[in-house]
């Protein structure tokens, strides 16, 4: 136990408090750019047309029949090899670790989060939208008003399961070099081949983040239950 | 006043795919008066009303708004052609709806209920919106349940908002789609008694509904569809006065079953 509490100061305690920062930052910003994009492609592939559906439809798949590892690899190492010619110029998709990994979580997530809109989407009652439309609501006042409050009550606790799943993926991210928690606490466990005493400090932190952001879930979920559907 | 009906049907035809619901229904509502859309199920009632909220567009024919086309028109050689988004919008700011389900937005308060269209459609300040909501919420009764959410609230009372909802925009005409089929009896009360208000204040009402009692004592027309077609229209007491249709008095046996008998 006091070779545990013995790597939280000094050196090793700030190279894991900026792994901590650093996964934090990692997991809130893939969690909201994947929300944006999740949103974005559950709208195209509602209003949009047909092709487009498709499409997003094989992307979606593509995503979330792979493991996170394994895009995260791709997108790092094979992105340079995905380059655009334009007039001359050429743009290769070259990322350093943290960008690829920021990119590499947002379409991650953006995955998941699409289906997750998609099914709060078609659980809206027709008739909230017919109300709306009667009241002489477009289209557009409709989706902000009604549509997208009321889905996101709805999607609500299956969005802080998914932001939990996201900040454990974080930790695969240490295979393409991104300097997160999991890759700082791999550089001790080898120094001092204290595995274990790195590996409990590991779990126990992701553990400490999961909990807080279950609580931030259920807080929101209280203060939202009220607009509970009255019937159905 | 002129005599255009307030509502007016022509040949209006609906078809989902193959089955043709609404067989050519010919249909004037009158002007600050109550009509009754009665008959049985899947007779094409609610099909009907739902053409006239342009909740569902007609395969053919045409409807009237105080003599103004909704949603088609004439075209210039005669023919039916969609009528522009513009005009869509203006028919329709006269038309007020209450639905079976009520279908109140569950995220917003009683009072944010009434107030949204106020605000998100016609630009009121949300003060000036919140109290003309306020004071249609006092005309249903319900100014105490402002600040409550749907789920916190009866059906009857939803209901009495939804009808809040409407009128808050100021229609000619409300249509009601079975206000009160979802509701027991008691809660069912409370509505009818804010609808016969609304029909003495003079408001065009047109209702769809299995309330035969209301539509014998409150309407001045009742029209009975059956598979798609009109049957029979009239006063009530010709509707309902015998010598009574075949298919009516059969269709009314069911109610005589539920001690409406006395109403008639």
């Amino acid at each position: 136990m006091t070779s545990l509490l013995g790597y939280l100061g000094g050196e090793d305690g700030r190279n894991i408090l900026s792994g901590l920062v650093n996964t934090c930052v990692l997991w809130v910003v893939g969690t909201l750019l994947g929300t944006v994009l999740g949103f974005l492609t559950a709208v195209a592939r509602r209003y949009g047309p047909r092709p487009i559906d498709w499409l997003l439809k094989a992307c979606v798949e593509v995503i979330r029949g792979t493991p996170f590892l394994v895009q995260a690899y791709l997108l790092y190492f094979g992105g340079p090899y995905l380059c655009l010619e334009l007039g001359g110029a050429s743009a290769c998709l070259t990322l350093d670790p943290f960008e690829a990994g920021i990119l590499g979580l947002t379409i991650y997530a953006g995955a998941y989060f699409s289906e997750l809109f998609r099914a709060g989407f078609d659980a809206i009652p027709r008739g909230h939208i017919e109300a709306a439309t009667t009241v002489g609501l477009d289209r557009w006042q409709t989706l902000r008003r009604i549509i997208l409050p009321e889905m996101t009550m709805l999607v609500l606790p299956a969005m802080v399961n998914m932001s939990i799943l996201l900040l454990k993926e974080t930790a695969v991210l240490s295979i393409i070099s991104v300097k997160e928690l999991k890759f700082q606490v791999d550089i001790i466990g080898n120094r001092d081949y204290a595995f274990v005493e790195a590996f409990t400090i590991l779990a126990l932190v992701y553990w400490a983040l999961v909990e807080l952001c279950g609580r931030a879930g259920r807080y929101a979920e209280a203060r939202l239950s009220r607009y509970r559907f009255a019937h159905s | 006043m002129s005599t255009v009906p307030a509502i007016r049907v022509r040949g209006l035809v609906k078809r989902f795919g193959d089955v043709e619901v609404l067989s050519g229904i010919d249909l004037d509502a009158p002007r600050g008066e109550v009509t009754c859309l009665i008959g049985p199920s899947g007779s094409g009632k609610s099909t009907l009303l739902r053409c006239i909220a342009l909740l569902e567009e007609a395969t053919d024919g045409f409807i009237e708004i105080d003599g103004e086309p909704l949603g088609f028109g004439l075209g210039p050689n005669g023919e039916r052609m969609r009528l522009p988004q513009a005009s869509v919008r203006q028919v329709r700011a006269k038309i007020g709806m209450v639905f079976q389900q009520f279908n109140l937005w569950p995220h917003m308060t009683a009072l944010g209920n009434v107030a949204e269209a106020l605000v998100t459609v016609h630009g009121m300040p949300r003060a000036a919106a919140n109290a003309k909501a306020m004071a249609e919420l006092d005309k249903v009764g319900l100014a105490a349940r402002a600040e409550h959410y749907p789920s916190e609230l009866s059906g009857g009372q939803q209901q009495r908002v939804a009808i809040a909802r409407a009128l808050a925009l100021e229609p000619r005409i409300m249509l009601f789609d079975e206000p009160t089929s979802s509701l027991d009896p008691e809660l069912t009360g409370e509505v009818l008694s804010v609808m016969r208000g609304l029909a003495d204040s003079g408001m065009t009402m047109l209702v769809v509904t299995h309330e035969i009692g209301f539509a014998a004592s409150v309407a001045s027309k009742i029209v009975f569809l059956d598979h798609g077609k009109l049957l029979v229209e009239g006063a009530p007491g010709t509707v309902f006065g015998k010598p009574r249709h075949p298919r009516i008095e059969q269709f009314l046996d069911t109610y005589l079953d539920r001690g409406a008998a006395g109403l008639l």
